[in-house]
């Protein structure tokens, strides 16, 4: 008699080999993400709609009261400050990820089209520093960037800044900072998307009519928009939440949304509002995510480009 | 810049004087020593089929290229309509190609791939979509018009890079191998469509292959390259059966090619034996081979009259149906011979058998 075509019932019940080994070379993963990022965020959106106790700890009862604060409403009535340190951060965040396209767009074409033996360097250039500290780096452009330095005359001597004064502590300085810091991240999606350019879709733009400015709006650019997007998603979402760059570069002189929640978990000691604050951040990088998934669709004719 | 007429006021099948093209000197040469055109004159009639036919390397492609503007050559000058365009940005030429690759804009649908020279000209968004839907129908592309390209198939792509360049309506239309990605069958039936296509348009077709049969029945003319140097140029029955040398011989498919080694006016005498021509060979002919066509030959039990007679053996018989194929040796020669299938009664293996060869097919051409 022949084979059945698949085993009985009973043992279609256990695994195969093939889907128990690679659930066990899975789960250590798994693990590791539900006890490190599920729980916390678990906990994290409790505790965001517990009470504030009187030493800073979260208890019960629940309600919407840090979400409240947050809004801007304290006991002195409505204030507009937790707003605008939303709106600064979401602003550092376009301008810090617009800067950082503008620089790494070209430089990505640059090494892309250099002779093959120097792109490997080009790129190690571009990704070394990212090897150190991100907080040792910030004390560097302190020192090359407070009062007195060398960079910071040549800002007075343009008057740019005034007197006795150094471009650090400064926004500009928090922005320098942020794409000091993020450039990898823009430049090593964009030069794989410049890599694989396709040569012949520009040719034939270029044969139906297109100026060198609209082929390349036409016939490059869309070609390197997966990469652009993925890039700008790995810049802007930790750009949107940074603590340390504006905390050390900035002089604490205007908060950020990194910044306050930060402060509630240490100092000020509100967890429910750090908690609160933390879901709003987290609401809004989604919305980010949705919002760019959208446009790369668009952009795209239709194929999935990010995510 | 010109634009071509548009469909209204061109009559179809009308051969636009627009589109003569004439190239002199023409020298194009790649980083050090690789020549890859070595002075080429050539002038493409309006209207016609024309064909840049050689092997791999021989600088077709790049003389496609530099038609359509995407190269430029070293040296020569390069006119079209009259007009010398041996400078002008490829955008600015009333040209467009049917690349091998298709290079269809992959972000784009069919109809905004077949729409794209016209938005890029400016051309009103109704006037587009008429003159798109028109072509569609034309190239029976209607119902894929909404379509990525990412889901057609290889011969639907084909026709959509064939649309997006013929709906511009250009002075010349430049196709680079466009077929050579097809499985046979749809081949021929594509070649057939090109020439239909392209004697309706009356427009000017410049063609580049490989494949010696796709020249022959598709162009009008056929110019055989090789080493970047135009060997002939003529219509496909002169290039076939009067080759001017044995490159072009060989490329076109001739294997009875024989060495001359004694010329006593219209006596040849070769390796194969001693053969009578029609007429001599020009004084000044730098003959050095002798081709004979294998269809030419004539196997039987006698000599016919009037004609060349030889006696050779069958050492291999291959049958193809409609014709089969004789391995003979003669004079210790291998001579190739081909034969329809009339239903006639085939040679064996081993056979003696006279070989005819009417002097009018004895032909010379250089070594």
């Amino acid at each position: 008699m022949a084979q059945p075509p698949y085993p009985p019932a009973r043992q279609r019940r256990t695994l195969s080999p093939d889907t128990r080994h690679l659930l066990w070379s899975v789960a250590p993963g798994v693990v590791w993400i539900v006890i490190f990022l599920v729980l916390p965020s678990l906990y994290l959106i409790g505790v965001a709609f517990m009470t504030n106790g009187p030493y800073g700890q979260p208890q019960m009862p629940l309600s919407l009261e840090s979400f409240r604060q947050l809004a801007g409403f304290g006991f002195l009535g409505w204030s507009p400050g937790n707003l605008y340190t939303l709106l600064r951060s979401l602003w550092q965040t376009v301008i810090a990820t617009g800067l950082v396209i503008l620089i790494a767009y070209p430089l990505a074409y640059h090494i892309s089209i250099s002779p093959r033996q120097w792109r490997a360097i080009m790129l190690l250039a571009v990704v070394v520093p990212s090897w150190t500290n991100q907080v040792i780096r910030a004390f560097g452009w302190m020192n090359l960037l407070s009062p007195g330095t060398p960079l910071s005359q040549v800002a007075q001597f343009f008057g740019l800044i005034g007197p006795n004064m150094g471009l650090y502590p400064s926004n500009f300085a928090v922005t320098l900072g942020l794409i000091y810091n993020f450039l990898p991240f823009m430049v090593l999606p964009l030069y794989a998307a410049f890599e694989k350019l396709d040569a012949g879709l520009i040719e034939a733009a270029r044969d139906l009519y297109a100026s060198p400015v609209r082929a390349f709006w036409h016939a490059v650019f869309p070609q390197t928009l997966s990469g652009l997007l993925a890039g700008t998603v790995l810049v802007s979402i930790p750009a949107f939440g940074m603590y340390v760059v504006p905390e050390l570069l900035g002089g604490g002189r205007a908060m950020m949304l990194g910044s306050l929640v930060a402060g509630q978990f240490s100092g000020g000691s509100n967890w429910p509002l750090g908690a609160a604050g933390a879901l709003i951040m987290l609401l809004a990088t989604l919305g980010g995510l949705y919002a760019m998934r959208k446009v790369g669709r668009r952009l795209g004719g239709g194929e999935e480009v990010v995510i | 810049m010109t634009f071509p007429p548009s469909a209204a006021t061109a009559p179809q099948g009308a051969v636009r004087d627009a589109s003569t093209i004439t190239l002199s000197g023409l020298r194009k040469r790649f980083g050090g020593d690789a020549v890859a055109l070595d002075g080429v004159d050539l002038t493409i009639r309006a209207g016609e089929f024309f064909t840049l036919l050689g092997p791999s390397g021989c600088g077709k492609t790049t003389l496609l290229r530099i038609l359509a503007g995407l190269e430029a050559p070293d040296d020569g000058t390069l006119t079209i309509g009259g007009r010398d365009v041996t400078t002008t940005a490829p955008h600015l030429r009333s040209v467009n190609t049917v690349f091998q690759s298709y290079a269809l804009f992959p972000h784009l649908s069919v109809r905004e791939n077949i729409a794209f020279g016209l938005r890029m000209k400016g051309v009103p968004v109704d006037e587009r979509r008429r003159r798109v839907d028109h072509i569609a129908e034309f190239i029976k592309l209607g119902a894929l018009l909404d379509r990525g390209v990412n889901q057609l198939s290889g011969g639907q792509r084909q026709r959509v890079a064939l649309a997006r360049a013929l709906v511009c309506e250009p002075d010349v239309l430049l196709l680079d191998e466009p077929l050579s990605a097809l499985d046979a069958g749809l081949r021929t039936q594509l070649q057939v469509e090109l020439q239909r296509t392209q004697k309706r348009l009356g427009m000017t077709f410049v063609f580049v292959t490989h494949d010696q049969d796709e020249a022959m029945v598709m162009s009008d003319r056929i110019a055989v390259l090789d080493n970047g140097v135009i060997q002939q140029v003529g219509a496909p029955h002169e290039v076939y059966e009067r080759p001017v040398n044995a490159f072009v011989a060989k490329f076109m498919g001739h294997v009875n090619l024989f060495a001359i080694e004694q010329l006593d006016h219209t006596r040849v005498v070769t390796a194969l034996g001693t053969l009578t021509m029609d007429k001599p060979l020009e004084e000044n002919a730098r003959a050095g081979m002798l081709l004979i066509r294998q269809e030419v030959i004539e196997l039987g039990h006698a000599v016919s009259e009037g004609y060349n007679g030889l006696e050779g053996v069958v050492k291999e018989r291959h049958y193809r149906g409609s014709r089969i194929e004789y391995r003979l040796e003669v004079n210790g020669v291998t001579l190739m011979a081909t034969a329809g299938n009339l239903g006639q009664r085939l040679y064996a293996v081993g056979d003696t058998v006279t070989v005819s060869i009417h002097p009018e097919d004895v032909v010379g051409l250089d070594a």
